[in-house]
């Protein structure tokens, strides 16, 4: 089985065990709604700045959400020792986890098109007309976030005060690839051109490819004693 | 040995600070537009440049744990890490009593200062980590990997002087510049005083090294007193 293959049965198996509990999806997408609902109390929600600043309330609703389904990511591994039997499987410990990044990619990306459309409703916002640059925002910082999400699952997994430690390490590491998301995606609400924000797209595959590296070279480290 | 190494550095420091201090304060005359208040640089730079050359061999340092697995490694690592995280802090307190001074606040979000902060926030993340985790050799391990991580989000803070806009003041030092937008004898004061809190940052981070070294030690006892 090459790298690819065994990342994909990983992804297949946790998204397989989602979709039969859907523990982590409900959790956290009710978490995104309750977020988007407590930030209406804190402007008017039909004011002419919501597109200006629309980008970053979905943003920060995401990573919050997303805390959720990073814990859960790694810590369903534990009981039975099943974490322990997938390390000393075959399967290459980069490999699992990028399988784990891809479910979290998949449950993320579900998570924020369920927050897009209640977004838009709560906030009355049109996304409709640029929805392809919404994608490409969604799918390039989405991938960051999982992978991150991935890696900081697997080192908080033996750790004391996991749920604690897990967004303390994580958010200020994801910054840099929030900053270029929540930027891209207030254009994009604001219906501005996407050709002046260009260098974001850059700063997003970077951080997307440096982060994909380092996660596929440290994962031995990182995993196995 | 360390003993007599950190006492000469701590000697060499205080001698270069004071003169440091003398020619800052009382020979250098003030800035046309800034005044009295732009000797705050003198601090605020170096203190950036201390921090991020610590971050950046604490990344060398975790590499060669990953290598070699000598723990010697770990503990210098931690131990510059702790001191740049001082350091990056002293970066940002100044900076904002600069920015009070010069433009009315205490902070603004501009991409720079908010990249700093990142930094120093990712490695107090690192510090809290290591007071986590109980077995030493995962928690060498661990650190160096975020250590890494970490340094990769250095990367995209130093550069950000290029990438974005943003309302920080821009380059000034020669060798950034080519030439021309900083005095030379001003410039010269700000190597020395980076200098000094260099050899600073040396003696603090050989004395941290010291308590980890201690700190191994006392847990390899208890280990041994358990088995």
């Amino acid at each position: 089985m090459n790298f690819f293959a065994q990342a994909l049965a990983v992804a297949r198996k946790d998204l397989a065990i989602e979709l039969r509990t859907r523990e982590s999806l409900n959790a956290a997408g009710s978490f995104a709604i309750v977020i988007l609902l407590l930030f209406s109390f804190t402007f008017d929600p039909f004011s002419d700045d919501t597109q200006e600043f629309g980008g970053g309330l979905l943003w920060l609703a995401f990573v919050f959400a997303g805390a959720l389904v990073f814990n859960r990511g790694f810590a369903r591994e534990l009981p039975n020792e099943c974490l322990d039997t997938l390390l000393a499987s075959p399967l290459s410990a980069a490999a699992l986890i990028v399988g784990k990044a891809i479910a979290n990619f998949a449950m993320l990306l579900l998570v924020e098109l369920v927050s897009l459309f209640v977004f838009g409703i709560f906030y009355d916002v049109n996304w409709f007309p640029q929805a392809a640059w919404l994608a490409l925002v969604f799918a390039l910082a989405t991938w960051g976030v999982s992978i991150l999400g991935a890696v900081f699952g697997a080192f908080t997994v033996n750790l004391r005060l996991r749920e604690l430690m897990l967004p303390v390490i994580i958010y200020p590491l994801m910054i840099p690839l929030l900053i270029a998301a929540i930027e891209l995606t207030n254009t994009v609400l604001s219906h501005q051109p996407m050709s002046g924000q260009l260098q974001w797209i850059r700063v997003l595959v970077a951080s997307d490819i440096g982060f994909t590296t380092l996660a596929w070279v440290l994962a031995d480290t990182i995993l196995l004693n | 040995m360390r003993e007599k190494l950190i006492i000469a550095l701590a000697a060499g420091a205080a001698i270069l600070l004071a003169y440091n201090l003398y020619n800052i304060f009382l020979v250098l005359p003030d800035e046309i537009a800034q005044g009295y208040m732009y000797r705050i640089i003198y601090f605020h730079v170096p203190a950036a440049w201390v921090g991020m050359i610590g971050f950046f061999a604490a990344m060398t340092l975790s590499v060669l744990y990953l290598a070699s697995g000598n723990f010697r490694y770990d503990s210098l690592a931690a131990s510059i890490v702790e001191v740049s995280v001082v350091f990056s802090t002293v970066n940002l307190v100044t900076g904002s009593i600069w920015g009070r001074v010069q433009w009315g606040i205490w902070w603004t979000w501009d991409y720079r200062l908010t990249s700093q902060l990142v930094c120093v926030l990712t490695f107090a993340g690192y510090l809290m980590m290591r007071q986590a985790i109980d077995e030493p050799t995962q928690r060498a391990r661990l650190s160096a990997a975020l250590t890494i991580f970490g340094c990769f989000n250095v990367v995209i803070v130093w550069k950000s002087i290029e990438w974005f806009r943003n309302n920080h003041p821009g380059p000034v030092i020669s060798f950034r510049t080519g030439g021309g937008k900083m005095d030379p004898a001003m410039e010269h004061m700000l190597f020395l005083n980076f200098l000094a809190l260099l050899v600073i940052a040396s003696a603090l981070t050989l004395v941290r090294m010291r308590q980890e070294s201690t700190s191994r030690e006392i847990d390899s006892l208890r280990r041994a007193a358990h088995v």
